[in-house]
């Protein structure tokens, strides 16, 4: 059976992942498991170099709560349950996060994190117009469960042509496509954005002039961008009789002839000629050539120079880390040379041989020593501190925001909506995208932003604080999350209702002093019902809750 | 090979700058060195003191048929089916805004707009932020600026700096969420601002236990974030404190009040906007709620709808700030993301237009009165000097007194002129 059939098992699948066993000690690991642990050896060995050569200790192992909640944010997008996070807990085997990583990697929720990870970034947060963001999910989606290979992923986008819901990967380069087609920089933002998110490359400044800090000259812009020259958007409308107006129906990509080269102006009012070409690889140009089918082949089949793979290493180590290689992540060239170019160079070339599989770099990301270490910093290692512009050298993890669907689902788990049950699968969804809207609106829809920028608005803390969804997750009716804590009967202690809410918000044990103090408060209080209430309103409404450390 | 300082030496562009902005915590005027940004600070920080100034946007969005309010062309084919008429100003606008006409010598109009971006989106991008739409980087809107350069002088102001009122403003861009719109409705509500049955002895016990466990994050040495969320969480329950929440309330306004702005949900919106400067606001935009974007039946709506309310209630705003002695410091800017089209179509519409077309502004100490620049007879070319939304924008910056000289540094590091490095509209500048 295709693991993307496998749907509606979700959490219960984790759960049970959680609990099964490992490969026996006498047997020997397979042939994949061997050289996924060669290359996390790499990495390792690569990252503590950097630590020697700086004079800097790393901060200890995160311990399991901390790694647990991390790896599942990271991974599937939102806090594991708490059922989870005690198994993990009490589980002795030396392999666990290793086995946890692999499971949560086979998770039908991995595939949904990766589409809203790279749907925001492929279209940004907020849907341009006359854009399919369903059909583009869509799309990736299937990719993504099938695990095909990232370059055909991109090759599609970069060469495909038809309806935005019937073909969903149209809709990246759709999205960067409006205003008049006539005019000669209708496909500049379609250039830009496709150098700078594929391949991690800002041309997009040499559009005007050249590149201030490289030897990236104003030509290689429109060189790129010549390759563009033969789409259009197509918008239908459609006639409707309740209104008496014409609607959008929908909008397609299609393929227009274009056999001439691009002309540009220089600063100095220059007139210029370019043809396409990449990295001086110029293109044998007739009138039958279809331009984006040979750029798709030299950036995705055909490119000595890695490039492409290059920059999905890099944006992934982001995406884990919370820094890349270089910074911003997508700004690589020889001007922004990066922080540990032979670690670059090593998973670049596995990335290749692995045929491409997004999947397994994210396993031994996951799996490496830096990745499991705290967010803590020590007395030894304070320099690296790559949000105040130094150069990161993963001597701890970084700790950052929480995205608008890492929160709401954060919030859904950390209530136990996933053990409810009650809603279909379609009203959950539809939930969902209500909020999300809502959330997108307040949290603002900009989708370059840091994630260890900590973003947080009056409104976003009003929302949270006041809000019907956290009013929701605190409410103390029958059926409610903190009635069953409540009423839970293995529990035989406030001390442990109240540990079980840290758990369930937090993915960890309260300190002694958390003890102390919140045991206090619950004791002290003479309502015990809306002292619970309270209690656990301050952990979803705490910095520790909103952030992934 | 892995060596910081060495790394450094790669990147003389980004790490530099950043840590210095970091250690300023501001990152706003960086065309100035350190030393001598907090010398200005001193010797003008009893002038900051004084700056009551504000601007009041209206945005009719859809894009305003600017041909038939503000500059009329009866002799044209093109001219449609409304008269001007004579104002307190030396320009003639609409008949149907008899009683802007009488407030015009206190308004101008900038007949000369060229804006070139004739789509809804980029248009409302271009016009708000005085930027086109580029994929490297998201401009902030002008009400975030003012928010980002004028709240921080404005200790006392406990609610935003810059109000929307009824949406549709856009992002603050690289200011960051905090110099974002704050949102109401025409009513003045706010979302979530309110706890359902709550008081405030419980709601100090929710903050306190939050504070318990807050600390304990922020000391678990991990950074500024932990703090950042405590000092965000903090505004947000001043907020909701604070007397200042009034300035929303246009129901304390006398029933005359509210008929002399024309009793719509579009003048209690300026009413609120009024409100709101009093209190301090330095950015309020409001939102006309009809729509503008007539293609068809343009001169039935305008006559019945779209003209009447605009015109009961900006007049009714220009006369209350005029009464209240708030006029000279507060600029009022009437405009859409671009203007129709001259000719008009076979539906009795008029089309996206961003060639020529006009922009209201008075207030704010700006010269009223007066046309500035031309169009020709048919209203399709103009025919002086023409303006950008950056030079629009310089000149609302001239009047709330933010230094043009004024730079921004991107996310990236890229700086970026205070609108788009345009220049004040000579002829408005007193």
């Amino acid at each position: 059976m295709m693991e993307w059939r496998r749907i509606g098992l979700g959490i219960a699948a984790v759960v049970l992942g959680a609990c099964a066993p490992g490969f026996a000690a006498d047997e020997p690991a397979p042939l994949a498991d061997r050289a996924a642990a060669e290359i996390v050896a790499a990495i390792d060995e690569h990252i503590r170099t950097g630590w020697t050569d700086n004079e800097i200790e790393a901060s200890p192992t995160a311990d399991d709560g901390e790694w647990l909640r991390r790896v599942y944010l990271d991974l599937v997008g939102h806090i594991p349950p708490v059922e989870v996070t005690t198994a993990f807990m009490e589980d002795k085997a030396e392999d666990k996060r290793d086995r946890m990583v692999d499971t949560l990697l086979d998770d039908p929720h991995y595939v949904r994190n990766m589409t809203t990870v790279w749907a925001n970034t492929l279209l940004g947060r907020v849907t341009p117009e006359r854009t399919s963001r369903a059909g583009m999910e869509k799309f990736l989606r299937e990719n993504f469960a099938r695990r095909r290979p990232w370059n055909e992923i991109v090759y599609d986008m970069l060469t495909a042509e038809g309806k935005y819901e019937e073909n969903g990967a149209v809709n990246f380069l759709l999205g960067q496509l409006q205003g008049n087609p006539n005019r000669e920089d209708y496909t500049v933002e379609a250039t830009a954005r496709a150098s700078r998110l594929l391949l991690g490359m800002q041309v997009q400044c040499t559009q005007c002039h050249d590149h201030p800090f490289n030897t990236w000259k104003q030509a290689q812009f429109w060189e790129f961008d010549s390759f563009f020259k033969q789409i259009v958007r197509n918008d239908v409308d459609k006639y409707d009789a309740q209104s008496g107006r014409m609607v959008d129906d929908y909008s397609e990509l299609n393929f227009r002839d274009y056999s001439g080269p691009v002309f540009y102006e220089t600063r100095a009012a220059e007139m210029k000629v370019s043809y396409p070409a990449y990295f001086g690889r110029e293109l044998e140009i007739n009138s039958s050539t279809n331009r984006r089918l040979e750029f798709a082949n030299l950036i995705c089949r055909d490119d000595p120079s890695k490039q492409l793979a290059r920059s999905m290493v890099n944006r992934t180590w982001g995406q884990f880390f919370g820094f890349g290689f270089t910074k911003p992540v997508d700004d690589m060239g020889p001007h922004n040379a990066p922080s540990h170019p032979e670690l670059l160079e090593k998973l670049t070339d596995e990335f290749i041989a692995a045929n491409y599989d997004v999947r397994r770099l994210c396993g031994w990301i996951c799996k490496s020593e830096a990745y499991g270490l705290t967010s803590r910093f020590n007395d030894r290692n304070t320099v690296d501190d790559p949000a105040n512009g130094e150069v990161p050298l993963f001597s701890h993890m970084s700790v950052k925001s929480l995205t608008a669907e890492q929160l709401y689902d954060s919030l859904l788990i950390a209530t136990g909506a996933h053990q409810a049950g009650q809603a279909s699968y379609e009203e959950a969804q539809a939930q969902r995208q209500m909020w999300l809207a809502e959330f997108l609106r307040i949290f603002g829809g900009a989708d370059d932003q840091e994630p260890t920028v900590f973003a947080g608005s009056i409104p976003q803390a009003l929302m949270l604080m006041n809000g019907e969804l956290v009013n929701k997750a605190v409410s103390a009716d029958s059926g409610s999350y903190l009635n069953s804590v409540l009423n839970d009967s293995r529990l035989r202690s406030d001390n442990q209702r109240v540990q079980q809410l840290y758990l369930s918000a937090l993915g960890r044990l309260p300190g002694r002093k958390e003890v102390t103090q919140l045991g206090a408060f619950v004791k002290s209080h003479p309502n015990k019902l809306q002292a619970f209430q309270d209690l656990y309103w301050a952990l979803l409404n705490s910095n520790e809750f909103v952030v992934n450390h | 090979m892995y060596k910081q300082t060495t790394m450094q030496s790669f990147n003389p562009a980004g790490m530099t700058r950043r840590h210095f902005l970091n250690h300023l915590a501001a990152g706003s005027v960086t065309t100035l060195g350190a030393m001598q940004f907090l010398g200005q600070l001193r010797t003008h920080a009893a002038e900051v003191q004084k700056n009551r100034k504000a601007c009041i946007l209206v945005w009719l969005g859809g894009g305003a048929p600017t041909i038939d309010m503000w500059d009329l062309k009866p002799e044209s084919k093109n001219g449609g089916e409304f008269k001007p008429i004579s104002t307190a100003g030396d320009l003639q606008i609409s008949e149907h805004l008899p009683k802007i006409a009488q407030q015009m010598g206190s308004l101008s109009v900038v007949r000369s707009m060229s804006t070139r971006e004739a789509d809804h989106d980029r248009g409302t991008y271009y016009m708000h932020t005085s930027y086109v739409p580029n994929a490297t980087v998201v401009h902030p809107t002008f009400g975030s600026v003012v928010s980002y350069e004028l709240g921080k002088s404005r200790p006392d102001l406990e609610i935003p700096a810059f109000i929307s009122i009824g949406g549709g403003s856009m992002s603050p861009g690289f200011l960051g969420m905090t110099n974002a719109p704050f949102v109401v409705d025409s009513q003045g509500r706010i979302q979530n601002a309110e706890m359902a049955g709550m008081d405030q002895q419980r709601l100090g016990q929710r903050l306190q236990i939050l504070g318990a466990i807050e600390e304990g994050f922020i000391q678990s040495n991990r950074g500024d974030v932990g703090q950042a969320h405590r000092d965000v969480y903090q505004k947000a329950v001043n907020l909701m404190k604070s007397d200042q929440m009034e300035a929303f309330r246009v129901n304390r306004e006398g029933p005359e009040v509210r008929t002399a702005y024309g009793d719509t949900p579009f003048g209690n919106s300026l009413i609120m906007a009024r409100r709101l400067v009093e209190t301090g606001v330095p950015f309020v935009e409001v939102r006309n709620p009809n729509g503008w974007d007539l293609h068809q039946n343009v001169f039935t709506t305008l006559r019945q709808t779209n003209l009447p309310m605009l015109d009961n209630g900006i007049s009714g705003l220009v006369a209350d700030l005029k009464d209240r002695g708030m006029f000279d410091d507060t600029v009022v800017v009437c405009m859409g993301e671009f203007g129709r089209t001259p000719r008009i179509n076979a539906n009795v519409g008029r089309d996206h237009w961003a060639a020529s077309w006009s922009v209201l502004i008075g207030g704010g100490g700006l010269r009223g009165g007066i046309a500035v620049g031309e169009t020709d007879n048919d209203g399709l070319t103009i025919t002086s000097e023409t303006y950008l939304p950056g030079d629009l924008w310089a000149t609302v910056a001239h009047a709330l007194r933010i230094p043009l000289s004024t730079v921004h540094t991107s996310t990236r590091g890229r700086p970026m002129k205070i609108a788009n490095g345009g220049n004040p509209i000579k002829s408005l500048l007193t």
